[in-house]
Order: structure tokens, then C-alpha cells, then sequence
């Protein structure tokens, strides 16, 4: 398996890991992970070290909503213009091109439902290339980039067997 | 009179012994003591389960749960359900290009374990020998002795890498030889054989007109290589009885299917021993390796990548505390020797689970050429073999 590729999964699962368990783990000295984790962050490769947090569990978490939105495009900008624009609000976490019946889909997350409404309606749906907006509050998150914050399985093997 | 109430006596005291003498000759599993040694600790971090410790991937669940619901409960054909049989052969087809009929040398069975069993009944005649190398799986010693056959083992050791050599094999051979038992990559040493140590053995095999039995239930967990299929040697598809699984590769050890590919003549035989004794493997676990074969390629690939640096982990890791482990590229055991601790494995291992609550298996449990050495299964999380790594390492430092 590519050295970079491998090391690249190991991160994306566990971004607290160090470099010398990495190397533990496929076989190469450290210098040589680092080497590569620098190149990789260098690059642009890696963007960020996350983390993903069930803020439900917390007092005062956040509130998120889904944003549809329609946009009309005018000769000069395209729909990268309008997103970047989109893109540039903190309260905006991600931001998509789709396809299908509406063309951006975008996640805002806010401290209430109200601040996420008048910030759509403030913020979002007056501009210019916007036609209209739809937006779909998250009730409860079961799973986050491939994490099941929910999970309920629980198995058990034997601690001896052939 | 006299004499007829003696020999009535004589029978009513010989069964009092209600067991086969063929039975009571087999010991049991040493590996039973620490299973029920481990049983009476808390917090034991075991290395010593055989199993991966994924749960089979939710697609392959998920197929059990949609046959279940579709009312697929009935019995399939003794030989297994025919789509399945299709699947096996074209996989065989397009990953070592052999042809297998599906109709006439394919045989679904519940695991390899009974289709090793139902093999040893197939071909062997009282007081035949099979040559078996070792050390080996638990089961083989014994199915063959229930066959009724004489086991003939054949050490390896870790001057050739737990390679066993045709040379030996060969030393081995007596007129009463019938057939040689492999498993490659291999359990309990991670120990893995390269197409040209394959065809040595296969030359053997050729000159003594004996059938391999290859058990390769391992093969997808084949790092740093490409495993060789022992039937798509020159010459061999027909000598061959092949065995694999879905147990290791899409870990599915509870859901019990595996299959054994081989001629005609061998299959029909042991199929015939599977219908009176088996009849069929679980429907539901026949659909869910049908949808393994079909959709189960990158959660696998993902599971033997991650196989892969435990690994590195665990092999480096008994190198650094002066246990000294062989590079193994296959299944997911290490093979670390504790010679220099002036300790019997079993004494090491005994020791080990009481005092730093760590459950690994003695060697010696797989055969005498075992002794010295501790299988330690890295089919663990990461955080319990570094855990385990640091309490080894302490008790090492103890000792």
C-alpha cells in the first residue's frame, strides 16, 4: 500500500496519533513519516485535524439546519461566485453543489433555531443570486462523517479460542 | 454356564467405559485450560482468540437480516445453494484462472472444520497416514484419528521461517502415506510459502501419488506478497482438496460456511458424509457469503490493511522487549519465541494471564515443534496490543 495513502486512513481515523506510532504501525522510521505528514500538510493534502463532537451531550450545544438553496445565475457569476460569497459566513459549516431540484445545500449552525432563521433570512436569503431558500432544522444526529454517535451494538468474543 | 456368565460380566464391566476407545485416545484441546483459566480473571486483554475482532460488515448483516426476511429458512441442497457454487467458481476463475464445476467439485460446508473432517472420512482407509505439518490448527491431529487414520507430523521451525520443506515431507513418506495436510498462511505462526516452496511440495505430492489437503482460510490475509493457491499449481487441481472460507476474511467465524473445492470423485464422497451427517450449511449464512463475494471487496481490503500495522505493531513490538518474533506475512498471529526467558510456554503463559492479566496461547498446543514459542493474535484493537506490549514487557523485565 502507497506510504502516504496508509498514513493518510491512519490520520483520518485517529488525528491525535504520533508520529512514532505511525511508524510503529507501517513499518518505516519516524523521520520518514514526518517527512511525509509535512509533504501532505504542505500540499493541502490535509486541511484540518478535526474532531467530531456530539454536541447534544453538551448544555448549551449547537442547533444545526440543512439550507436548500435555489440560486439564479446571471451572466457574470457562476455558481462559484455565489459560493465562495456563502462560504465566508463563520455560522456556515459546509457548503455543496447539488443535483437534483435545488442547486446549493449548505449546513449553518447557530446557538438557537431563531438565530439560524434570521440569519437565513437575513443574511442568506437576500442576495442578489439567491431565488429562494428551504430550511430543514437537524433534530438529532445518529451519524457524523462515519461516526455513529449513537451506537447501541455491543459484542462480545470469547477470550480463548483456536 | 460358568463360562457364559463371565463373559456376560465381562461385558457389562467394559461398559462401564461408555466412550470409544478411538475418542479417549485424542487429548483434550490444550487450549481448553487457559480458556477456562482466563474465564476466572477481569480485565484480561486476550491475544489469544483466533477470530477477527471486526463484526462481519454491516452489508453482509444486513443480507442475513433481508433473507430472513424474505422466509428464506428451509434446508438448500445438500451441496450447498447452487448461486453460491457459481460464485465460488467464478471468483476461482478470475483470481487464480481454475476452472471449478459447480455442480461436481464445489461443496459448501459449515466452516472449514467440518469440511476438513468430512475430507479425513472421505478418503482415508484404517491405518492410513497423513502427513500433516505442524505446528498446526488444533483439529487436524484429531480428525484425522477419528477418520480412523494415522497422523504423521512434520516439524517446522523458525530456521525457515515455519516453512515446511519437501525434503522433510518426503523423509516422512511410508507406503501407508496418503495424503499431506498444509496451511499456508498459517495458524498458529503466521508463516506464509512462495510459489516455488509450494511447488517442492507439489513435486512430492506428484512422485508419491498422495492428495494435498490445503487449508486456506488465511489467503486474503496474505502482507508484503501475493498468497499462492496450492491448486493452481502445475499439475495439481486434481490432487488437490482445497478449503477456504468466509470466517477470517469478511469475519464471519459465527455465521459457520466455508466450502472445499477438489475432483469430482473426492467432492462426491465427502458430500455424500455431509448429506447423512449435515445435510446443509445455514441458508442464511450461504446468502450472506453469496453477498461477501459479491459487495464484500473494500470492507475486507480495509480490514487486511488495518490487519497490516497491527502487525508491524505487534511484531516490532516483541522484538524491542527481547522477545524475538519472525517477520510472519500472513493470517494475524505473531509467533514470538520465549527461549531466552528460560521459561516453558506454558509456564510463560500461565504466569503472564495471572500476574499481568494478558491471555496469549503456549505454542506447544499446536504441536511439539510450537514449544518455546507463544501464539499472540493480533486480531485486536490497537490500544489492547500496546497495552498488552507494555505488560509483557513489564513481566519480562521481572522475570
Amino acid at each position: 500500500m502507497d506510504i502516504a495513502q496508509n498514513v493518510l486512513e491512519i490520520i483520518e481515523n485517529d488525528p491525535k496519533i504520533d508520529i512514532s506510532e505511525i511508524a510503529a504501525l507501517t513499518g518505516r522510521s519516524d523521520e520518514e513519516i514526518r517527512d511525509c505528514v509535512d509533504q501532505l500538510e504542505g500540499d493541502g493534502t490535509i486541511r484540518k485535524y478535526k474532531t467530531i463532537i456530539d454536541w447534544d451531550k453538551v448544555n448549551n450545544g449547537f442547533v444545526y439546519a440543512i439550507i436548500e438553496i435555489k440560486v439564479s445565475l446571471e451572466r457574470e457569476t457562476g455558481y462559484n461566485v455565489v459560493a465562495d460569497r456563502i462560504s465566508k459566513f463563520p455560522e456556515v459549516r459546509s457548503v455543496r453543489l447539488m443535483s437534483g431540484d435545488h442547486d446549493i445545500s449548505l449546513t449553518v449552525r447557530g446557538k438557537s433555531m431563531k438565530q439560524v432563521a434570521f440569519f437565513v433570512a437575513e443574511k442568506i436569503a437576500t442576495l442578489a443570486q439567491v431565488q429562494s431558500t428551504a430550511t430543514h432544522f437537524v433534530l438529532k444526529t445518529y451519524k457524523e462523517d462515519g461516526v455513529i454517535l449513537h451506537e447501541t451494538e455491543h459484542t462480545e468474543r470469547l477470550p480463548i479460542v483456536a | 454356564m460358568k463360562q457364559s456368565t463371565q463373559n456376560v460380566s465381562r461385558l457389562l464391566h467394559k461398559r462401564q467405559v461408555r466412550v470409544s476407545d478411538t475418542v479417549q485416545s485424542v487429548p483434550p484441546s490444550g487450549i481448553r485450560r487457559f480458556f477456562d483459566l482466563a474465564n476466572e480473571l477481569e480485565d484480561v486483554i486476550s491475544l489469544g482468540v483466533g477470530e477477527p475482532d471486526f463484526v462481519t460488515p454491516w452489508h453482509i448483516r444486513e443480507s442475513c437480516i433481508h433473507a430472513l426476511e424474505q422466509g428464506h429458512t428451509s434446508y438448500t441442497s445438500n451441496q450447498g445453494l447452487p448461486e453460491l457454487r457459481e460464485e465460488i467458481a467464478s471468483t476461482f476463475m478470475r483470481d487464480h484462472s481454475l476452472h471449478y464445476d459447480p455442480n461436481e467439485e464445489i461443496l459448501i460446508t459449515t466452516g472449514v472444520s467440518e469440511g476438513v473432517d468430512i475430507a479425513m472420512r472421505a478418503i482415508l482407509n484404517r491405518g492410513d497416514e497423513v502427513i500433516i505439518s505442524e505446528p498446526c490448527y488444533v483439529s487436524y491431529v484429531p480428525t484425522v484419528i477419528f477418520a480412523g487414520g494415522v497422523p504423521v507430523t512434520v516439524a517446522t521451525g523458525i530456521e525457515n521461517d515455519f516453512k515446511v520443506t519437501a525434503e522433510r515431507i518426503e523423509d516422512a513418506v511410508t507406503e501407508n502415506t496418503r495424503a499431506i495436510m498444509i496451511n499456508y498462511p498459517n495458524n498458529p505462526t503466521g508463516a506464509t510459502m512462495g510459489k516455488k516452496d509450494l511447488e517442492e511440495i507439489a513435486d512430492v505430492a506428484t512422485e508419491y501419488d498422495l492428495i494435498v489437503i490445503s487449508d486456506e482460510i488465511y489467503d486474503k490475509l496474505t502482507y508484503d506478497g501475493k498468497h499462492t493457491c496450492f491448486s493452481s499449481l502445475n499439475g495439481m487441481i486434481a490432487n488437490t482438496v482445497l478449503f477456504n472460507g468466509f470466517s477470517k476474511s469478511h469475519a464471519m467465524t459465527g455465521l459457520r460456511v466455508g466450502y472445499a473445492l477438489g475432483s469430482s470423485d473426492i467432492i462426491g464422497a465427502m458430500t455424500k458424509i455431509h448429506q447423512y451427517t449435515m445435510l446443509c450449511a445455514p441458508i442464511t449464512s450461504q446468502m450472506a457469503a453469496i453477498d461477501a463475494l459479491r459487495n464484500g471487496q473494500t470492507e475486507m481490503e480495509r480490514m487486511v490493511r488495518e490487519y497490516d500495522r497491527r502487525r508491524h505493531l505487534i511484531i516490532s513490538g516483541f522484538n524491542r522487549i527481547g522477545l524475538d518474533c519472525f517477520w510472519g506475512k500472513g493470517a494475524f498471529y505473531a509467533f514470538p519465541s520465549i527461549a531466552g526467558t528460560g521459561m516453558t510456554a506454558d509456564e510463560f503463559a500461565e504466569r503472564l494471564m495471572l500476574e499481568k492479566r494478558v491471555a496469549v496461547v503456549p505454542g506447544d498446543v499446536f504441536g511439539d515443534s510450537g514449544a518455546g514459542f507463544l501464539r499472540c493474535s493480533y486480531a485486536a484493537s490497537r490500544d489492547d496490543i500496546k497495552e498488552a506490549l507494555l505488560r509483557i514487557g513489564e513481566f519480562v523485565e521481572s522475570i
